[in-house]
Formats: structure tokens, C-alpha cells, sequence
């Protein structure tokens, strides 16, 4: 998983950077403040857990051995901005200092797993621990999951970066210049080591730290909700990018974001053509559209007849506004418009019935937002532990964090 | 000692651990490379990096990865050291990535072994990977082993690494090497009181309790170290001391540098 330097060519490396870069800067940006006070230490010392977790060795069923990550149990503590700079900072350390995964690689390591990687992980968590109680097994297998399927996605990213490798950097003969094998070797290669292997590795060590927290360190993970009014999640998922105001600035600046990108849709219709492998039945015996898709299809000529698989399932649905045209509106542009705006606001519905979900699923949330306000300092300083049982988690999590330590 | 997974990652922890010393030592040392102001080493190393990666010739690749055993010979490095830990592991991965595409890549057949066919293009392609990673590795690992750790990041900020970021890398360096060996200690610790084989469920347990201890010791140190800061004065700035200085050499270095790197490109191309 970890690409090393020389597999991908250096437009995809820079792409990858360019990709990274937006998150790491948002990611610092929510945390700068954070960084000036506890979370400094903390996110250091974590990205140095997770770096030593790369090195354990996991036995699996079947008599085999894997590496976990550790970007399940990063995300579900840190929440996902500070999850993905810590394991971006391991990573980052394995390959200037331990030249595991390259320095040109370096953004694309750290996008697939320490990005895409953190959101996922803390998206599948809240997902499926959704509603269940501090104690529940459910968010044990929620934390299994979230591990399972944060290096799945990893995994898929780094074979699609691979697969794209050969279609786009060949030389003159054919012979691919990078990472060699095409989308439909690299996809499977890859992800049968990491749905089997480290998958198990990463779900065994998300869902034993994970229990391990419960039991002992509870606080950490006891709340999971979004509560109103606090800036981002708290105790799980939410500890170091709790500050509501940057919150709410960028708020603004994506919705104008989001409004500038709406009137720019009709731009749409300036691409001729269909996109490529998102043809029609019709296309196929269309002499005009079979010219273009041979044309971007490397002058491969298209089968002559629609294949049996498009046919059978070509009809299954039938779009409500094909073509983002709604039947009663004559012009393309405005229809465009109406199709982007109705599509936004069905996401954002979905997105506030989520939220109203989340909101009220956790009775421990209300608890857990007197305390969101530095969970830093919850995490820094928890209460001592000893002789917690693991379904104390609302009570641990709303003691002031007053127990100063002395200096060591 | 054992031969199960204790063993394996006991083993890995001390590799780590002596890497790490390795190359704090070599970077100490008299050398061509160890010389130059570590800006130079990051950006003229960076830049023969970017070169290999955009090369399409075997010619040119071998041209940079003769260069970088040359500078690793002028900086006193030990060439068995650097196949040991550097070439052979580089190589052993990247020919396992690299070998199904000499028979997987469609070309031209040059060689028969029963029903599959070795393809020029697939022979080409094998060999281009495994040329770029280890020159690659070679010119990235030549940056490591001749520049100390702190001296490195520093160097970063040539590159617009912002100070918060340079000073986390520097932390998460340290504490590393820190909860590395608290690990190591701890697997050890656990590994004499073993008797008799494990199963694999108790080895999953052992290893998960393992790391929820460290995670424990990891955020209780979190605290410590926090308190440890705000009492020798950190108020949330970050500050980095700027010694570096360019002197002749490094300027000659740095030009050194350039014309290999434009060389490479344009040759590669």
C-alpha cells in the first residue's frame, strides 16, 4: 500500500499532491489552534503511535500475518481532520526517514490513506454505531468496520492509481513507462490482499483498541454524536477540531462556493459528445457517436452490436430528469440549472435528516457538548482510570477536565 | 527467541531501532555529502529524484544510479550496507510487482517458457520499474544517511513546509524512536514470560492488548509532554534556529545538482 517512488509518473504524483494539499491545509487550519495548546504533543505522539502500530504483527485466521494502519482507531479518537494529519505525519516520517513509500509518492500515500482513509473510517463508524449505546457490541463491530473499510478504500485508490498508470504513460512500442498492469489486473490484485489479509489486520486492531478504550479509557470514545451547537463531533471523532467560528467561516465560504458552482453548470453543454464509458444503447449503432468513442477509446473500434450485459440492464431505471433536462423546459442552460439545484437540495435534505438522526440518536450527546468545547483537554487530561467499566463512558466523558497533573 | 509473531515483531523493532542509529551515525560523518548545507542535499537529491522519475530511458536511469553510488562512495557510505538495507529489498518487491508483466504486458514475443510468452514490452516495462525504484531509493536513502534527522527538517522549510508541520515531524521523530523502544520493551517483558506456543487467538489478544497499553502510554506521555513544554517556556510559538549558511561548495553543489538533473530530463526524455 505504501507506493514507492518510481510507480507512478510525476503528473500523478504532482496531481495527488495537489489533491492532498487542500486537505492538509484545511486539516492544519482547523487544528492551528488546537496546535498551540495540547493537541501538539497529542497529534505528534499519536502519528508516532500509529507509525510503531504499522510495525506489529498481526496473526490472522488462517496462519498468516498482517499490518494495520491504524487509521480506523486514529479516526474514531482524533475525528477525522486530526486523524488524517497524524497519519499523515507517520507516513510522512516512514518515507523521508525509513524509506518505506516515496517522497514523490508521498501524496498519494498520505491521500489514500490518511485522507480518503480518515474520512472513511470516521464516516463508517458514525454510520453503523449510529443510535447504539456506549456498551453496545455494535460499536465494536462499528469500529471493525469503519478499519475494514477505510484500507479497502485505500487499497482501491492506490490500484486505480496504479491501473490508470499504463493507459496513460506508455512509450511508442506499448510498453507501459510506470506501474504496469491496467485497471482490470491492478483492481483485483490489490484488493484481494486487502479484503482478505489486511483488511482482517486493520478491522482485528480498530475493534480490539477500540474495546481496549471502552474498558479503560472510555472517555475517548464514549460520545459519538454530533451535539448542537459545538463546532464538530466530540469524544469520538471529534477531539481536536471542536472550534465552532472556523467552522461556521467556512461554512460560508462553501456555501458561495457551492453557488458559484451551480450558475456554472450550463458549462456542461460546451462538452460535445458523451463522456467515455458512459454511452447509451443508441450510441452503438450511431455511425457519428461510434467515430467518437473509437476516437477516445485509442482507435479501438466499438463491438458492433450493444453489449448483452448494457442491453439487459440499460432499462432497469429510468431517470426522472434524463439528460438533466426536464421535459417542460425548453432551454438546456436553465435546465441544467434546475436539474443541479434540484440535485443539490436532494443531498442536503438527505444530509439535515442524517444530522436530525444523529442528533437524536445519542442520549449521551447533550452530556458530551459541556465538554466539546476543548475536548482536547478531555482527551489530554482524562479522569484517572482504574476500576472503570466500559459503561460509563456518558459519566467519564462530563467531568471537568480539572485533574491537573504535576510537572513530570 | 521465538519464532512466532513476538519474535517477528520484536525483531522488527530492533531493526528499526538500529536503522535509525545507522543513519544518525552516518550522517554524522566525513563525507562529500555530509558537507553541503542539507537545503542543497534536499533540493539538488529532490530534484535527481524527479529526474529518474521522468525518464524513459534505461540509459539515463543508469546514469543517475551510477551517480548515486558515486556521491554514496564520496560521503563514506558503506556500499554492502546500502544493498543490504537498500537495493536487495528494493529489488526483492519490486521484481515481485515487476515479474507477471513480463508475460501479462501484450507485445511482441521474445522468449517462450511453455505456453507463455516473455514480451518485449513486458521486458521493457519490468525493467524501467525496477530501474526508476532503485535509483530512486538510492538518491532518497543517499539523503537520509548523509543529513541528520532535525537538520532534514529544517531543510524542509526550503520547500514552504509550513513551521507547525516541521515541528510535528520533528516531535513524532522523536517519539518514534521513544514508544519504539517502549514497545520493544514491553513485547520483550511479555516474550520471557511465554511458555510453550500460543495460539492465534492469543496472539491476536496479546498483540491488541499490547497496543492498547502503548495507546495508554501514548496519551498519558501526550499530557506529560505538554506540561513539560509549558514549563520551559512554550507559549504556542514556533521557532526554528536558521544556522545553515551557503558556502562556495554548496553553491558549486547545488549547480552540480541542476546540470545533472537537466541533463537527466532532457537525455530521458
Amino acid at each position: 500500500m505504501h507506493i514507492p517512488d518510481g510507480y507512478l509518473s510525476p503528473s500523478t504524483c504532482a496531481v495527488m499532491y495537489a489533491a492532498s494539499a487542500p486537505c492538509w491545509w484545511a486539516a492544519l487550519r482547523r487544528t492551528r489552534r488546537k496546535l498551540f495548546g495540547r493537541t501538539l504533543p497529542l497529534l505528534s505522539l499519536f502519528a508516532a503511535f500509529s507509525f510503531v502500530t504499522m510495525m506489529f504483527n498481526l496473526p490472522l485466521p488462517g496462519g498468516t500475518t498482517g499490518h494495520a494502519v491504524g487509521v480506523g482507531i486514529a479516526a474514531i479518537v482524533l475525528g477525522p481532520w486530526a486523524s488524517l494529519l497524524a497519519i499523515s505525519l507517520a507516513l510522512a516520517i516512514q518515507a523521508l526517514f525509513f524509506g518505506d513509500g516515496g517522497i514523490t509518492t508521498l501524496g498519494a500515500n498520505c491521500f489514500n490513506m490518511a485522507i480518503a482513509g480518515s474520512f472513511a473510517a470516521w464516516g463508517i463508524y458514525q454510520l453503523v454505531s449510529l443510535g447504539a449505546a456506549a456498551d453496545s457490541r455494535r460499536r465494536v463491530v462499528a469500529a471493525a468496520l469503519a478499519g475494514y473499510g477505510a484500507i479497502n478504500l485505500s487499497a482501491l485508490l492506490a490500484a486505480i492509481e496504479f491501473g490508470i498508470q499504463p493507459m496513460l504513460f506508455h512509450d511508442a512500442s506499448g510498453a507501459p513507462l510506470y506501474a504496469p498492469y491496467p485497471l482490470h489486473i491492478a483492481i483485483p490484485a490489490m484488493m484481494a490482499g486487502h479484503l482478505t489479509i489486511a483488511g482482517a489486520a486493520e478491522a482485528v486492531m480498530s475493534a480490539g483498541l477500540f474495546s481496549y478504550l471502552r474498558r479503560n479509557e472510555p472517555s475517548l470514545v464514549g460520545c459519538t454524536a454530533r451535539p448542537a451547537g459545538v463546532g464538530r463531533t466530540a469524544g469520538a471523532g471529534g477531539y481536536a477540531a471542536t472550534d465552532a467560528a472556523p467552522a461556521a467561516g467556512a461554512g460560508r465560504t462553501l456555501w458561495g462556493a457551492l453557488a458559484v458552482v451551480l450558475l456554472m453548470t450550463p458549462l456542461g453543454i460546451l462538452a460535445s459528445g458523451a463522456a467515455w464509458g458512459e454511452w447509451a444503447t443508441k450510441d452503438f449503432s450511431n455511425s457519428a457517436t461510434r467515430v467518437r468513442m473509437a476516437a477516445a477509446s485509442g482507435r479501438a473500434a466499438p463491438p458492433m452490436a450493444v453489449p448483452s450485459g448494457l442491453a439487459r440492464w440499460a432499462n432497469l431505471w429510468t431517470a426522472p430528469l434524463p439528460d438533466y433536462a426536464p421535459h417542460f423546459v425548453k432551454s438546456a442552460a436553465f435546465g441544467y440549472l434546475l436539474s443541479a439545484m434540484f440535485g443539490v437540495g436532494l443531498i442536503l435534505a438527505v444530509t439535515w435528516l442524517v444530522q436530525r438522526a444523529t442528533q437524536g440518536a445519542n442520549p449521551s450527546a447533550e452530556k458530551c457538548a459541556e465538554v466539546a468545547t476543548d475536548t482536547g483537554q478531555q482527551m489530554a487530561l482524562r479522569p484517572p482510570t482504574p476500576g472503570r467499566s466500559g459503561n460509563r463512558a456518558a459519566d467519564q466523558s462530563v467531568r471537568p477536565p480539572a485533574s491537573r497533573r504535576s510537572e513530570p | 527467541m521465538s519464532t512466532g509473531v513476538l519474535g517477528k515483531t520484536v525483531r522488527g523493532f530492533s531493526e528499526a531501532l538500529t536503522q535509525t542509529l545507522v543513519a544518525e551515525d552516518s550522517a554524522h560523518g566525513r563525507g562529500l555529502l555530509q558537507a553541503l548545507d542539507p537545503r542543497v542535499k534536499l533540493v539538488g537529491l529532490l530534484a535527481l529524484v524527479v529526474a529518474a522519475a521522468l525518464s524513459r530511458k534505461l540509459a539515463v536511469m543508469a546514469a543517475l544510479f551510477g551517480l548515486g553510488i558515486v556521491l554514496a562512495l564520496a560521503s563514506r557510505l558503506s556500499l554492502w550496507s546500502l544493498a543490504k538495507r537498500v537495493w536487495v529489498v528494493a529489488f526483492g518487491f519490486t521484481f515481485m510487482i515487476a515479474a507477471p508483466a513480463l508475460f501479462l504486458t501484450p507485445g511482441v514475443a521474445v522468449y517462450r517458457l511453455g505456453s507463455l510468452a516473455i514480451t518485449a514490452q513486458g521486458l521493457r516495462s519490468a525493467l524501467l520499474l525496477i530501474a526508476r525504484v532503485e535509483t530512486a531509493v538510492t538518491l532518497s536513502s543517499l539523503l537520509v544517511l548523509t543529513t541528520p534527522w532535525m537538520h532534514l527538517l529544517k531543510a524542509l522549510r526550503t520547500l514552504l513546509v509550513p513551521v507547525e508541520v516541521i515541528m510535528l515531524l520533528a516531535m513524532t521523530h522523536r517519539y518514534v524512536v521513544l514508544l519504539t523502544e517502549t514497545a520493544n520493551a514491553m513485547f520483550e517483558s511479555r516474550q520471557s514470560r511465554v511458555v510453550g506456543r500460543l495460539n492465534g487467538q492469543q496472539q491476536r489478544r496479546l498483540m491488541v492488548n499490547t497496543g492498547g497499553v502503548l495507546l495508554s502510554k501514548t496519551l498519558e506521555m501526550g499530557n506529560q509532554v505538554f506540561l513539560a513544554m509549558q514549563a520551559r517556556g512554550f507559549r504556542g510559538e514556533v521557532r526554528l534556529l536558521n544556522e545553515f549558511r551557503m558556502r562556495a561548495r554548496d553553491y558549486v553543489a547545488i549547480s552540480g545538482f541542476a546540470v545533472a538533473a537537466v541533463a537527466a530530463v532532457a537525455a530521458g526524455r
